[in-house]
């Protein structure tokens, strides 16, 4: 728990970063979605976050291989189909767990509460069809 | 330099989303598994995330302007719409399903996991059939 804390803490200074300097929601979705389809003022610093995600990741890979450790009764089809709905729902919702879920929340807007509220309600859910069918995690 | 500043966020949130537990599935799936044994840390990294966020947003919107830009880019809208509730309906199915959001997806792609990269190629097909079809979805 307080290594939660201490990740969400760096997630925090991250994002806020971010605003200071930018003037920019950490929009994980979002950035992603503007890359796909891109107006060209608007592409760099996206692809930067990007690539800035990858090198911690690596970093991680290097220092902490455990954390990428996925324990899941889950199949390929089941990762491609959630893909699927994650990538088309995040971008009609306008955000996912870091734009609505962190930066939404702390500027206390309803859009984003209400979006957290309804993504962690059907993740339950979600979870709860995926364990009665399949009798596993 | 903005640029630079992207980098050294998105290295910043990785280490964050790694430190956290949040690029194991079984944890995020944890969290969301109410019914059976319930790993708190996703709320410890909202918490300690949005305790943050929160105080230090207050702080930097005092300012007219960030410092590397003319403005602000803050979203504007205030309406609940059907789009939001229903496109945070059908991510939150994905991201129970299997326990991958679009951040830690992302981190967790260098670690060569087979259904990891099969996820996100499968998230940016969906972003690209929203975005083809944005126009005729938003009107």
């Amino acid at each position: 728990m307080i290594q939660a804390l201490i990740g969400g803490a760096l997630i925090g200074i991250a994002v806020s970063l971010m605003m200071l300097f930018n003037g920019r929601v950490t929009g994980i979705s979002g950035i992603l979605g503007g890359i796909i389809k891109p107006s060209k003022s608007d592409l760099d610093w996206r692809v930067f976050f990007i690539v800035g995600l990858l090198l911690g990741g690596f970093v991680l890979k290097f220092l902490t291989p455990e954390a990428f450790i996925q324990n899941s009764s889950a199949e390929w089809f089941d990762y491609a189909v959630a893909g699927l709905f994650v990538g088309f729902g995040t971008l009609l919702g306008n955000g996912c767990t870091s734009g609505h879920g962190v930066c939404g929340i702390s500027r206390l807007s309803l859009r984003s509460i209400l979006a957290t509220i309804t993504f962690i309600s059907f993740g339950v859910l979600s979870l709860l069809v995926f364990k009665f069918i399949k009798g596993s995690l | 330099m903005k640029n630079i500043i992207s980098l050294v966020v998105g290295f910043i949130f990785a280490i964050g989303l790694g430190i956290s537990g949040m690029t194991q599935v079984h944890v995020v799936r944890g969290f969301l598994d109410v019914t059976g044994d319930w790993n708190m840390n996703l709320i410890g990294v909202m918490a300690g995330a949005i305790g943050v966020h929160a105080l230090l947003f207050l702080m930097i919107k005092r300012r007219s302007s960030p410092l590397l830009d003319s403005k602000f880019h803050l979203p504007t809208r205030k309406d609940i719409d059907g789009k939001l509730l229903l496109g945070a309906a059908l991510f939150g199915i994905g991201w129970g399903w299997v326990g991958i959001c679009p951040g830690p997806g992302i981190v967790a792609s260098v670690s060569g996991n087979h259904n990891v990269l099969i996820f996100i190629a499968s998230m940016l097909i969906g972003m690209f059939i929203f975005k083809s079809f944005e126009s005729k979805i938003k009107s």
